[in-house]
């Protein structure tokens, strides 16, 4: 009594499915070819020299360059990553090691998680109401805090989830030697942890280099070389805001200009990211 | 036929066991004699440390609510190797782990009774766990190479103890990985990972790291389960070569190695001591029926 297999029907059941998924796929992959092809076409055309050296040419005006802004856009991050790698870490390091079973840790936990998720917008509001309301004007140290804020669950979770990954074993072989725990921590369990930490800094860092919200409450924008972060300081995605928004054609382009090089950074970081941790899985 | 618990290893020691730590109960039996105060215990081990460099007595340890030592007492000789041989889940693990007190890491892992090492009870909480495990050195069933050269992983525990002079440490560590049978295969890539060593490897480096520091005894929880025939069999010439340098603590589920390696050999069942005695004997003529099951494969 052999069980009757109506085998045509799962094949063409299996070759449909399978056609659609490579369909989705293929959508989601034109999506993204079109995009960067697009930035690439038309930001390409306005980078050149004095792009990268010259400040912002007033309306009309021929030439002129973003080279306050693209200085201005590593200022922040490069002082974001400054505040939030270490809170993250370090909480990254409670999570994994003391807070697994405690209260606290659940707690931290959940609220990272919700702080992932949290729109950007709603960081800029948040620094906005804390820094740049009490300071009484905009600057670059309420934009690096509110880049710093969306770093710091990302950079919390990733250190957890790689100290996690780190065997226990690994552990309890530093400490059955006598190391303390904070040397074994310093000495083999970070070291062992190193590339995905580094990683999802890489990631944090990919991910805030290309905010715009954030910074429109906080940084705000500035046609001139940064002086101090005191004060409002010019940065690529909130001059790619202006710019595209202006009547001017060549402010235009400039976006433009501005769109391609903040993608390809953001690409570069994560193809670099990942291949880093391609090379530990090695 | 007598059931002693506690007894010296026979061919160290002439003299019968005392007559305190013989059981009533016929050899068939598995329920051990009514256990007596592990003070007494220490008494009559007392008189027979004259070789014992562990001497753990009334030994209970708990994970949160659960036992899973039951009583433990026995003498572990120095110089000499011990294999804790029983099923899963039977205690041999646990047991050791209390030497170096392993499970100072965990929340709710407790134990009870004394370990008395060199006559002192390293159990007591005025001796510090880090100083401790200075003297005991540990390998695990994985291999743990930790991220770093093979000479860093040797130096660690070196560094760890405190500043040497450089030549120092490079005889140190080079005198370790001889000691591991490493030395001729790793001394040109001494910068090289240690995880690039293979398993084998990997695992004759970690004995290289606990035998670096010279500790006094060295605990081995199954260290050659994870490894080829071909790399236990090295890993047990090494236990070999380390009788009369170390005192040897082994788990292990290979019956075969057990007996092959050891001069003593305790049975260890759901976290009670059954039966502890020279390997001969655990092996020939083992007092208890559970025992004899064991080791004959009837169950476990």
């Amino acid at each position: 009594m052999a069980v009757h297999i109506d085998t045509r029907r799962r094949v063409l059941i299996n070759k449909l499915v399978m056609g659609v998924s490579t369909g989705a796929a293929l959508a989601g992959l034109t999506m993204l070819v079109w995009i960067l092809g697009d930035v690439a076409l038309k930001g390409l055309s306005a980078i050149n020299w004095d792009f990268f050296t010259k400040l912002p040419a007033p309306p009309g005006e021929e030439g002129g360059g973003l080279a306050n802004a693209i200085v201005g856009t590593l200022i922040l991050t490069v002082a974001a990553a400054l505040i939030a790698v270490p809170f993250g870490v370090l909480a990254g390091t409670y999570l994994a090691e003391f807070g697994k079973t405690e209260k606290l840790g659940a707690a931290v936990r959940y609220v990272s998680d919700i702080l992932v998720s949290a729109p950007s917008i709603v960081i800029g509001v948040f620094a906005y109401l804390v820094i740049v309301i009490p300071m009484g004007n905009f600057s670059g140290w309420a934009g690096a805090v509110a880049l710093a804020i969306i770093m710091i669950p990302v950079v919390t979770r990733t250190t957890e989830e790689m100290l996690r990954l780190v065997p226990i074993e690994m552990r309890e072989a530093t400490l059955a030697l006598g190391a303390p725990y904070w040397k074994m921590m310093l000495g083999v369990i970070y070291r062992a942890a190193a590339t995905g930490m580094t990683t999802g800094i890489l990631l944090a860092v990919a991910r805030v280099s290309g905010e715009t919200a954030p910074l429109l409450f906080t940084s705000l924008n500035s046609p001139y070389w940064l002086e101090s972060l005191n004060e409002p300081i010019a940065n690529l995605t909130v001059t790619l805001f202006n710019y595209a928004m202006s009547p001017y054609e060549d402010w235009q382009t400039m976006a433009w200009g501005a769109a391609f090089l903040i993608t390809s950074s953001v690409l570069a970081l994560t193809v670099f990211s990942r291949i880093i941790l391609m090379k530990r899985m090695r | 036929m007598t059931s002693n618990l506690v007894t010296k290893p026979k061919h160290t020691d002439p003299t019968p066991p005392e007559a305190d730590a013989v059981s009533e109960t016929p050899p068939r039996d598995a329920v051990r004699p009514p256990r007596k105060p592990h003070l007494e215990a220490s008494r009559r081990g007392g008189r027979k440390v004259e070789k014992a460099k562990v001497s753990v007595r009334g030994l209970n340890f708990f994970y949160g609510e659960k036992q899973a030592l039951m009583d433990n007492t026995l003498d572990i000789a120095e110089g000499k190797v011990t294999a804790f041989i029983g099923p899963s889940g039977c205690g041999k693990s646990t047991h050791i782990r209390t030497y170096n007190r392993m499970y100072d890491l965990y929340k709710g892992q407790r134990a009870e009774g004394e370990i008395l090492m060199d006559g002192v009870n390293i159990l007591s909480p005025e001796i510090s766990s880090l100083e401790l495990r200075h003297r005991i050195g540990m390998i695990f069933q994985k291999p743990t190479p930790f991220p770093m050269s093979v000479f860093d992983n040797v130096a660690y525990g070196l560094r760890l103890r405190g500043n040497m002079p450089k030549s120092e440490l490079e005889g140190r560590v080079e005198q370790a990985l001889k000691d591991a049978a490493l030395w001729d295969q790793v001394q040109d890539d001494l910068h090289k990972p240690g995880t690039d060593l293979s398993g084998g490897q990997q695992q004759r480096l970690c004995i290289a790291r606990a035998i670096a520091v010279e500790p006094e005894v060295i605990l081995m929880d199954e260290p050659c389960s994870a490894l080829d025939p071909i790399a236990t069999g090295k890993i047990e010439e090494l236990i070999e070569e380390f009788r009369g340098r170390y005192t040897v603590v082994i788990v292990t589920h290979n019956m075969q190695q057990a007996a092959r390696v050891s001069d003593y050999t305790a049975f260890f069942y759901i976290g009670k001591l059954v039966e502890f005695g020279d390997t001969d004997t655990i092996f020939t003529n083992p007092r208890k029926q559970q025992t004899e099951d064991y080791i004959t494969g009837r169950f476990g």
